[in-house]
């Protein structure tokens, strides 16, 4: 069942660098870290490729496959006509540090603006109660695995260098709204995730579910809910008009502004 | 050591560009896993300077692919649990030769650590009472592992990584310590590079806590990445600390077999605890088969009885899938051995025949991805391929069971690479817990003989870092001096792996064991000569050079261990001797590195002395 | 990663040409065709912005009794013909389309939707044309600023579009009334299946809106006290996966139906009567 596969491979740093072409024999089943590893191991052994668990858990082995922001080991040969060339190119919305390799540290400086869980107390006996449904929309967020592909996507700093400092992204938002749906929290987060975040910078075109390998529906299940959430705060007519006369959402007491 | 940089105040050396860096801390951790960052955090908490250096970046490391759970005795599920229970399961799954002050330190308290996670902001299953969710586990007698669906950990290094994230710890990712330093016999601080530049890294830190995880790399077929080398393992070894029970790999039972670039993928042992069977090719339910006679009391005879236990534990025994790992990955290669094994050459995993898909889909969400997207089988219609992958190393640093001090002064090892804690053999969702527990106390006992040095640290020596540097840059060298050039790190590496695999595997005899040890000679002996391409910024070529002589320094010891224990027992099978013997029962086997470092000692060691009130729960 | 410093990015080169990123060039590698989602929502969307301006500034041929089109509903002003204004003419100074008076409402609420400003921001805007693709254009600030922030009204429009489609539902019952000639009873024809369709299709897409969503249940944060809510909630989720759908399938039939009014009204049909 196996064949040689004709492969595109960026070589190159931040100073410049080209696609280099490759032949490479793959057999039945393998994905598209099986060809680069072979590649490093035969023909390149200082190829730069960063990966760990070749699960689809760990999220390191993120790069762009044809164009398309993939997870290289979640990515099967079997997709590609054997006839076909495929291109790895490394993510292209962060520095190249070399090869297949980036400087993701962007979301890593953005993931230490973010306040943290603020729990309560816990219950008398030690322990904290929480409901199943109330923590499965928490839950579905945090499969995310940090691939950084949604932040790779996301046109908003991929096109636009200089909006990075007031952008978080939406592994981010994803965090924000998870933490705002969590039961026990005690922050109110619409007016950072506003403000902090950028989550108006958002125009929700969507890129970042469409390449989530967990199949997270980050637009739908964190970034509109957030967005409406700070509706709630700023722009609803009858949540004012609510407000003004007493009635308030009780589900949201006990929390104060993070 | 020389002038320093303009810019940055790094030290500048002669053989790099970009200068050296230096790093003062009161304690350093090697490794972000869990077992690492629990460790930073309780240092940093008790007010230490910590940092967390890590060969990955930061959320990446082995922890995340641990799917289970967490074992501890909460209680939520089954109030019977308890401690007591806790422990005597860990001790019999480790067939007694755990370290025992471990073992119920452990039981003791884990149940807080979890708790601690969630007040972190971990998201458990719940109970329907709002509790966290315990689900069974194989060797556990009550349902005791808090679990989120089958990706436990990735919620647990999460979880941590926030919390350290949150406190402000300094986290030096991609960065890979060669080296530690000493002076008087005492931790100095570490040596490091940067994987990014190859520029290297000296920290000044009178702690340090080994966290690098396992070894499991050096076998071919196995669930571990790359970053297994036993890292740790050997720095300590080189240090002067000693390593104990070496002998006892674990072979995880189910792990994926098709299609080849998986296999040795891990498949949770929540799908035998959530009602999945093993079957061979003649659709037996074999388990039943091979209950030893240890187990014999615990474990369910019939089917019926099995099936009935899920829903009824107080008059049911436990289906023989669910024994503790050693047993079952045993049961399976000598089925796939007797010739009743799948096509892909594993036996039969199913759960699509014994619960719904709904179910299946909610409580092993991840089992469901994987086995779709990478060998196209929907485990909700049919059953999976599995067989035995190299999964955890028992072995590793020894410690001290309060502290997790080892025999250097100012060195502590925690989780995967320190020793003791699981005997000859881990019970599943035990590594987790493993990690918090001893994580947190490692990290305290750190800060707090940092604190004890008061102003009297050790001073790092020029010339230590001089000779780490040229090891570390060895590998380029090697090329130009004699014989050199012809050997691939990558090559030897596959032979490594292969050769563990067949020799040192999960089934051993003294033949073999002799053969392998002459083996790992000849690939010393090609390490030395072997070379590497390109220059330091970003080489995976490099970077595997360095790693490999870890590799072999720890299958090494794997393997003379392995020679020595001349009985079966839990992680450990000898075909020459397949029984456990009392005599070896009460004794580790304890490696340390020649004085010279040319070679590696091997002791024998009585166990620890249990006390009669622990004693009791074993009669 | 090393804590050095990343080189700042020169200014005016930004995006994935910028200095620090890989020098691929290329503005996508996508091979795929890419391009065909965004050309077609400019198409469709495009030829029925033209039609239903058309049929809005002309003002005439909307209703063909017992069918009003639902471009025209409520039709509220002196322009009205008989039996078309079912809630009066409140509006009776208004010399316009009566279509202008409300179809407001639903444009506005179209236009703010979540589905709908994926799908233009990406067909009309390029912003981006696919993902992946580099967008054309040198700066971007989202929907941060006026006019774009305004798409905050969202919920206000949701609020009127559940008037509206109430008042189209009360269309449709009117529909199963008497055509000229026929005697008093329910009745029904093609125009009556049509518009029964079209106002489901609007229900859909109406209680599928991500601010539907949110107002119901999402806005909680336990939804385990709240147990009415939550199955609401899980409900209008469900029709919200096929948001998309169902934005498109309602564009469609508001379309149809006002076009078949028209070809009534103009007598270049005749409805076929079922009883």
């Amino acid at each position: 069942m196996g064949y040689t596969l004709k492969m595109r491979i960026w070589r190159g740093d931040q100073g410049g660098g080209d696609l280099g072409d490759y032949d490479v024999e793959v057999s039945e089943g393998e994905v598209v870290l099986d060809a680069i590893h072979r590649v490093q191991a035969t023909q390149a052994g200082d190829l730069a490729v960063r990966w760990n668990c070749k699960a689809g858990k760990c999220g390191s082995c993120s790069a762009e496959v044809n164009g398309r922001p993939r997870l290289m080991c979640m990515t099967r040969l079997s997709d590609f006509d054997p006839a076909e060339t495929v291109t790895v190119t490394p993510m292209r919305s962060f520095p190249v540090i070399r090869d297949l390799v980036t400087d993701v540290s962007f979301n890593y400086e953005k993931a230490r603006e973010l306040p943290s869980f603020a729990p309560p107390p816990r219950d008398a006996d030690g322990k904290r109660r929480m409901a199943q449904v109330d923590v499965e929309r928490g839950q579905e967020f945090r499969k995310c695995i940090e691939c950084f592909l949604c932040q790779d996507t996301c046109h908003v700093i991929r096109d636009h260098e200089d909006n990075k400092p007031a952008f978080a992204g939406p592994r981010f938002f994803l965090r924000y709204a998870e933490l705002d749906m969590h039961p026990l929290d005690t922050h109110d987060r619409r007016a950072l995730a506003q403000g902090a975040a950028g989550l108006g910078m958002c125009n929700i075109t969507k890129c970042c579910t469409e390449v989530c390998p967990e199949g997270i529906r980050i637009t739908d299940n964190a970034i509109i809910p957030m967005k409406e959430r700070v509706v709630d705060r700023k722009y609803d007519p009858l949540v004012w008009l609510g407000s003004k006369i007493g009635l308030r959402n009780r589900d949201n007491d006990g929390r104060s502004e993070a | 050591m020389g002038d320093r940089h303009p810019m940055t105040g790094n030290e500048m050396s002669g053989a790099e560009a970009g200068g050296m860096e230096r790093h003062r801390y009161d304690v350093v951790v090697v490794g972000a896993g869990g077992a690492g960052l629990r460790a930073a955090i309780a240092a940093h908490e008790a007010g230490a300077r910590t940092a967390i250096v890590c060969k990955s970046l930061l959320g990446k490391a082995h922890t995340v692919m641990a799917e289970g759970g967490i074992a501890a005795a909460m209680g939520n599920r089954w109030p019977e649990d308890n401690w007591e229970v806790h422990f005597r399961d860990t001790m019999r799954g480790g067939k007694m030769l755990n370290n025992w002050r471990m073992a119920q330190l452990h039981a003791q308290e884990a149940p807080e650590r979890v708790l601690e996670l969630e007040d972190w902001g971990a998201l458990f299953d719940r109970t329907d009472d709002g509790l966290i969710s315990q689900r069974d586990f194989g060797g556990h007698r009550y349902a005791r592992l808090a679990h989120v669906g089958d990706r436990t950990g990735l919620e647990m290094i999460r979880t941590l990584q926030q919390r350290a994230v949150a406190l402000g710890i300094d986290v030096f990712m991609e960065c890979t310590v060669t080296e530690l330093l000493k002076v008087d016999g005492a931790i100095a601080g570490a040596f490091a590079y940067w994987r990014e530049t190859g520029r290297f890294v000296v920290f000044e830190a009178p702690s340090v806590v080994l966290a690098t995880g396992g070894i499991g790399k050096s076998f071919k077929v196995t669930s571990n990445s790359w970053e297994y080398t036993g890292d740790g393992h050997a720095l300590a070894l080189r240090a002067g600390a000693a390593l104990i029970n070496m002998e006892f790999v674990q072979f995880h039972p189910t792990g994926m077999v098709w299609p080849p670039s998986v296999k040795g993928l891990l498949v949770t042992e929540s799908v035998r605890g959530d009602g999945g069977i093993l079957t061979n090719s003649e659709g037996k339910r074999f388990m039943f088969d091979y209950i030893p006679e240890y187990f014999r009391d615990e474990t369910a005879d019939t089917v019926e009885e099995a099936d009935r236990w899920y829903e009824d534990k107080k008059n049911n025994r436990r289906p023989p899938e669910l024994l503790p790992r050693d047993e079952v990955a045993r049961a399976i290669n000598s089925e796939i051995k007797a010739g009743r094994g799948t096509p892909h050459g594993g036996i039969y995993l199913d759960i699509a025949s014994r619960r719904s898909p709904d179910f299946i889909r909610k409580r092993l969400p991840s089992m469901y991805h994987q086995f779709k997207e990478l060998a196209d089988v929907d485990i909700t219609q049919e059953p999976m391929e599995i067989g035995p992958t190299c999964h955890y190393v028992m072995g590793g640093i020894e410690v001290d069971a309060d502290t997790e001090l080892s025999a250097v002064p100012g060195l502590y090892a925690v989780g995967e690479c320190s020793g003791g804690m699981h005997g000859s053999n881990r019970l599943g969702g035990n590594s987790l817990s493993d990690l918090l527990v001893f994580g947190r106390r490692a990290g305290e006992a750190a800060a707090s003989y940092c604190v004890s040095l008061g102003e009297g640290r050790p001073a790092v020596r020029a010339e230590d870092v001089k000779a780490a540097e040229r090891d570390a840059l060895a590998p380029f060298e090697v090329a130009t001096g004699p014989g050199g050039g012809t050997e691939n790190p990558y090559t030897i590496q596959q032979d490594l792996q292969q050769s563990m695999n067949d020799l040192v595997g999960i089934i051993r005899t003294r033949p073999e064991l002799e053969r392998s040890l002459e083996e790992l000679r000849r690939l010393r002996e090609r390490a030395r000569r072997m070379t590497v391409e390109g220059h330091r910024q970003y080489n995976p070529g490099w970077h595997l050079a360095l790693d490999l002589r870890n590799m072999l320094l720890v299958s090494e010891c794997i393997a003379r261990a392995a020679l020595e224990r001349e009985e079966s027992r839990g992680g450990h099978t000898r075909d020459d001797f397949p029984g456990p013997s009392p005599e070896w029962g009460a004794k580790n086997l304890v490696l340390r590195l020649a004085a010279d470092g040319s070679a590696v000692d091997l002791a024998h060691q009585p166990l620890p002395v249990m006390p009669d009130e622990l004693k009791k729960f074993f009669e | 990663m090393a804590s050095t410093d990343a080189p700042s990015t020169t200014p005016g080169s930004t995006g994935v040409d910028g200095p620090t990123r890989a020098r691929i060039g290329a503005r996508t590698l996508r091979e795929d065709r890419w391009w065909l989602a965004p050309l077609a929502t400019f198409i469709v969307f495009s030829g029925f912005v033209v039609f239903a301006t058309y049929r809005a500034f002309a003002g005439d041929y909307f209703y063909a009794e017992p069918y009003l089109s639902p471009f025209f509903s409520p039709c509220l002003t002196a322009d009205c013909v008989a039996g078309s204004s079912d809630f009066g003419q409140p509006l009776s100074w208004w010399s316009l389309s009566p279509a202008l008076v409300v179809l407001i409402f639903p444009l506005g609420f179209r236009m703010t939707c979540y589905y709908y400003r994926k799908a233009y921001y990406r067909g009309f805007w390029l912003s981006p044309p696919a993902c992946a693709v580099a967008e054309p254009h040198g700066a971007y600030s989202g929907e941060t600023r006026f006019p774009l922030i305004l798409q905050n009204l969202h919920r206000w429009f949701w609020y009127a579009a559940v008037v509206i489609a109430l008042i189209l539902t009360w269309d449709t019952v009117l529909a199963f009334g008497p055509a000229p000639g026929e005697p008093d009873g329910i009745h029904m024809g093609l125009g009556t299946l049509l518009m029964v369709a079209n106002v489901v299709l609007i229900w859909l897409y109406t209680l599928g809106c991500h601010s539907c969503r949110h107002i119901t249940g999402g806005r909680l944060r336990h939804f385990s006290k709240h147990p009415v809510r939550y199955r609401i909630w899980t409900l209008v989720s469900r029709l919200n996966n096929r948001h998309g759908t169902y934005a498109w399938y309602s564009l469609f039939s508001v379309a149809i139906v006002d076009f078949y009014v028209y070809l009534l009204a103009t007598g270049a049909f005749d409805d076929p009567r079922f009883f």
